[in-house]
């Protein structure tokens, strides 16, 4: 057993972890944030995308302990006060998601690529989520979502 | 074209409207409830040790130092566990040797399939023994330190060769791998063919695909009452079906199982099974006396999830000079892997009837030949028989119009069937319901921008562009709605087609929808919740459905086969006339009028000529609940069920047209423009019905293109990780044009056909058509799916005459 300070979603937990342990399950089933999902064990899929300081990484190519003292983001943190973020309400208005299962992956991937590119082309976000595997709705309505959640993003707020 | 309609005013306010997803809140928060987020106290992780040969002897199974591990509860072999199986895991659709028209001939060949196998094991998967651990790891851990002893035999692979007097045998109780072979005859077959002018000849292979859901199965099983009570939830797209044949399978009362599909994160057919996995949680729930749990890896999902697909086609067709088709010939070999599932069998059948696609023909013949392999069983995948079919038609049309030297719109147009909207009877026996394929075709076409593409793809070839423009047709029609019962009855399937839905008005105006269906990503709650809410005048935030729980809805079955709004809708529709009707009853009471000069109209029971005077659904939901002052004779309470057989199939049919360009260098396809003109009827949640186009495309261009279950010499599934086995990604996928023409399903009342598979059914051709097209210059007439950039390259050097 290790024992490791993560940061998770603003709160910071300490834990005994074993070394092989990867980081979804640390979060699943130690912590109870089942929002991350598994879909394929092999990094390919990415349901389980999840921002570690800020970067997206798959969680199931991540130990536990490779999180120590630094910071996690999962899809539980996006909405605030009972608010959809962004790219949530994208997702809920375009219909970018059926079964849902990819959806939590898909908008924490969708999150760093807007935030770590400037303007971003149709082309642009199709590669950028070439590591997102999405089975239900052909990609057509998640790239629309996404165009349009980065659009309200980068615009400022409203007054 | 979708049109978001958040809240519509109008008497019909919400089908037909663009409504958004009542699903949606939980499963983009991360707050779905899928089966691996379900934590019980004290459960304990069941591991399963599988076979790593295709085909083997079993000579003993050591658990002795997997049980000796700390956190190790137990092992049992397949041996140990043969006492907790009242009965076999089912195949509720054996097909009897040469058995249609005449169902006697010769008794189904169904072998037996155990949950964990005793003596042999019959494809690289096959459950051996299982440990149970107090964790996920634990049991990994434990799945390793199962000593096996196994005597390797030559496996089965190849469907020609299985079928030779040589062949190793799967099953050692029949004399050889045949399954079965099965026909259907209509029209003087042999006449039509030998008098024809022009017979076209193809083959065409279906590679075996994989599903992959998304999300991989899982089962918890909870035991309620110990060894006598349990509840399972299951990653299904089926559990009422689940809990029936469970209960068959491990001898528990159906009583006392209850089933739940919590969310389910996609089936694609992978999920409309029972599997063996099902059975073993239950009975080590019922041996253990506690909750136990297993999720599939994805590597398991490879081996142990049933496969689609898996056809070789001879498919002959038979026409004039002009290219008016007269008859069609198919013989198909089915690949039925190891065992027989659910519907194993019976899958390829579900287009026996297409293979004329929507054209006219005066002969026909289909005969299947199902053949036992050594590989993972095949069953029903997106489409399910009906991608097969559509395929062998649609890529023969093309080739009889090279033949014939004309344009492959052409040809299609000239063999259609005229437009009809009363129910049509065509070659094969079928009654299509309605259809108009020249309107889908024309409007299809003028999306496409035909003639431009067209005179586009001339300046290529004239300038011999590396870069090859081709256009692909599939002009499809399938079957769905499944199913009228007689006819489920006269195919010997084991149940029947029917769906039901409950309604409940609660007295706070409230409504609950109860149905059979159990979707899995199709936003039946947004859907069922538009025509409750329409049918009974209450705003759709006031509707409630509930589905996936035996114990809530006791009839159901289920969702697969593009079947639930067709039937499951309509039961829904049909409830909601039989809640209405007894409204208007007790309207008429508290209004003091004759029943007659009531009217339902804008929502409410209106007198007619004073529509101030009137009741709402909720008024009358109180008041019957209340009874206070019922009319004589009336029962309390405002709730209905109706249970919904439909009286036939529903046809959706529809024109896709894909435009390639192709590397003719490289061999790489890359698709420019996708157009899907789609009929399924009537529609109800346009923004659903358009995702579903959205996904179902994107299945068959994926199946077109890029997927494929490879196996090696000893059977060894290759393509055996998401790394190996190409699911496309946004990356290599194109936006896609859609749109429809609309004639109405006569099969039932709210005019819908269903849309869940007809992109799956209508894609594939349509894409390796175009791939063709853009290589006609060249020569090439012929590639096998799935379209890779080798097999193009050396499709371009065989035409060539130059060396591979």
């Amino acid at each position: 057993m290790r024992r490791i300070a993560v940061t998770v979603n603003g709160t910071e937990y300490e834990a005994d972890v074993e070394p092989r342990e990867l980081l979804v399950y640390f979060l699943r089933e130690h912590l109870g944030l089942t929002g991350t999902t598994v879909g394929c064990d092999t990094t390919t899929c990415g349901a389980c995308t999840v921002l570690l300081d800020g970067k997206s990484v798959k969680a199931c190519t991540v130990l536990a302990v490779q999180a120590d003292s630094r910071e996690v983001t999962t899809i539980e943190e996006l909405a605030k006060d009972g608010e959809f973020h962004p790219l949530q309400r994208a997702f809920h208005e375009h219909h970018a998601l059926q079964c849902g299962y990819c959806t939590p992956g898909m908008i924490m991937a969708a999150l760093s690529l807007i935030e770590e590119n400037g303007e971003l082309s149709e082309a642009d976000i199709r590669v950028g989520l070439e590591g997102n595997i999405c089975r239900c709705t052909g990609y057509h309505n998640i790239v629309k979502a996404i165009q349009a959640a980065a659009q309200e993003m980068r615009s400022p707020a409203p007054v | 074209m979708t049109e978001v309609t958040e809240a519509p005013a109008a008497a019909q306010r919400y089908v037909g409207g663009g409504v958004l997803r009542k699903e949606d809140p939980q499963l983009v928060t991360g707050h779905a409830r899928y089966v691996d987020n379900i934590s019980l106290p004290g459960m304990l992780w069941v591991g399963i040790i599988r076979s790593p040969f295709a085909h083997a002897r079993i000579n003993s199974v050591e658990l002795s130092r997997a049980r000796e591990m700390p956190g190790v509860i137990t092992a049992f072999s397949g041996e140990d566990l043969a006492g907790e199986w009242a009965a076999g895991l089912p195949c509720a659709w054996p097909i009897a040797n040469r058995s249609f028209p005449d169902p006697t001939t010769e008794d189904p060949r169904a072998p037996d399939h155990w949950p964990v196998t005793k003596d042999k094991a019959r494809h690289a998967g096959d459950p051996v023994a299982v440990v149970v651990a107090e964790s996920r790891a634990l049991a990994a851990d434990a799945v390793e330190a199962v000593d096996v002893d196994y005597d390797p035999l030559d496996p089965v692979l190849d469907l020609e060769d299985a079928l030779k007097p040589d062949a190793p045998l799967v099953h050692g109780d029949f004399e050889d791998n045949r399954c079965y072979t099965w026909g259907l005859a209509a029209g003087d077959v042999d006449r039509v063919f030998s008098e024809a002018p022009v017979v076209v000849r193809e083959r065409y292979l279906h590679p075996r695909i994989i599903p992959n859901a998304i999300e991989p199965r899982g089962i918890v099983v909870q035991p309620v009452a110990p060894q006598a009570e349990f509840t399972m939830w299951s990653a299904t797209q089926i559990p009422h079906i689940v809990r029936t044949t469970m209960a068959l399978t491990c001898g528990i009362p159906e009583t006392k199982l209850r089933v739940i599909a919590p969310d389910v994160g996609g089936g694609f057919g992978s999920k409309l099974q029972v599997y063996g996995e099902e059975a073993i949680c239950l009975a080590l729930a019922r041996k253990l006396g506690v909750p136990v749990k297993w999720v599939e890896e994805r590597s398991e999902n490879y081996l142990a999830t049933h496969h689609g697909r898996g056809q070789i086609q001879d498919v002959e067709i038979a026409a004039t000079e002009e290219g008016e088709l007269r008859g069609v010939r198919v013989k198909i070999l089915v690949d039925m892997g190891a065992y027989l599932m659910i519907i194993t069998p019976g899958t390829p059948l579900l287009g026996a009837w297409l293979y004329a696609g929507l054209y006219d023909a005066d002969a026909y013949s289909v005969e299947f030949t199902g053949v036992f392999t050594n590989k993972t069983p095949t069953d029903a995948v997106r489409g399910a028989g009906r991608p097969e079919s559509t395929y062998a038609i649609e890529r023969v049309m093309d080739a009889l119009a090279r033949r014939v030297g004309k344009d492959p719109a052409e040809i299609r147009r000239l063999n259609f069937m005229p437009p009809f909207d009363e129910p049509r009877q065509v070659a094969s026996g079928l009654e299509f319901d309605s259809g108009n394929y020249e309107a889908a075709l024309d409007k299809a076409l003028e999306l496409a921008g035909y003639d431009e593409l067209r005179r586009e793809q001339v300046q290529r070839r004239d300038r011999n562009d590396t870069k090859q423009l081709g256009i692909g047709l599939s002009t499809y029609i399938e079957m769905c709605g499944n199913a009228p019962s007689q006819v489920l009855a006269a195919v010997k399937y084991g149940a029947g087609g029917w769906e039901s839905a409950s309604l409940t008005c609660h007295p706070t105006g409230k409504i609950t929808v109860v149905t059979g269906t159990s979707p899995h990503g199709q936003g039946h709650v947004t859907t069922w919740s538009q025509i409750a809410a329409d049918e009974l005048g209450v705003p759709i935030e006031d509707v409630e459905v509930v589905h996936g729980d035996t114990a809530v809805s006791a009839l159901g079955m289920d969702t697969y086969g593009s079947r639930s709004a067709a039937v499951g809708g309509t039961a829904l529709y049909l409830a909601a006339q039989k809640i209405k009707e007894k409204a208007r009853t007790l309207a008429a009471h508290e209004l003091e009028v004759a029943e007659d000069d009531v009217e339902f109209r804008d929502g409410k029971f209106q007198v007619r000529g004073a529509p101030e005077r009137a009741k709402t659904i909720p008024d009358l939901a109180f008041s019957s609940w209340t009874a206070h002052n019922l009319p004589e004779g009336m029962e309390p309470g405002l709730e209905a069920t109706y249970v919904f057989d439909p009286p036939n199939f529903t046809f959706p049919f529809g024109a896709h047209v894909c435009a390639v360009e192709v590397d003719t260098e490289t061999g790489e396809t890359t698709i420019r423009k996708y157009v899907a003109v789609d009929d399924v009827g009537n529609v109800i949640n346009p923004m659903i019905v358009e995702g579903q186009v959205h996904g179902g495309v994107a299945f068959g261009i994926a199946e077109a293109l890029y997927e494929e279950a490879v196996y090696d010499e000893q059977a060894n599934l290759l393509t055996s990780s998401m790394h190996s086995y190409r699911i496309p990604s946004a990356a290599e996928l194109p936006p896609f044009v859609t749109d429809r023409t609309v004639t109405p399903s006569t099969t039932n009342p709210l005019g819908v056909k269903g849309v869940g598979e007809t992109g799956t059914i209508g894609a594939p051709p349509a894409v390796v058509n175009a791939v063709i097209d853009a290589l006609q210059p060249l020569g090439v007439t012929h590639i096998d799916k799935p379209v890779t950039p080798e097999r193009v390259w050396r499709a371009i050097q065989d035409a060539k005459g130059g060396a591979r």
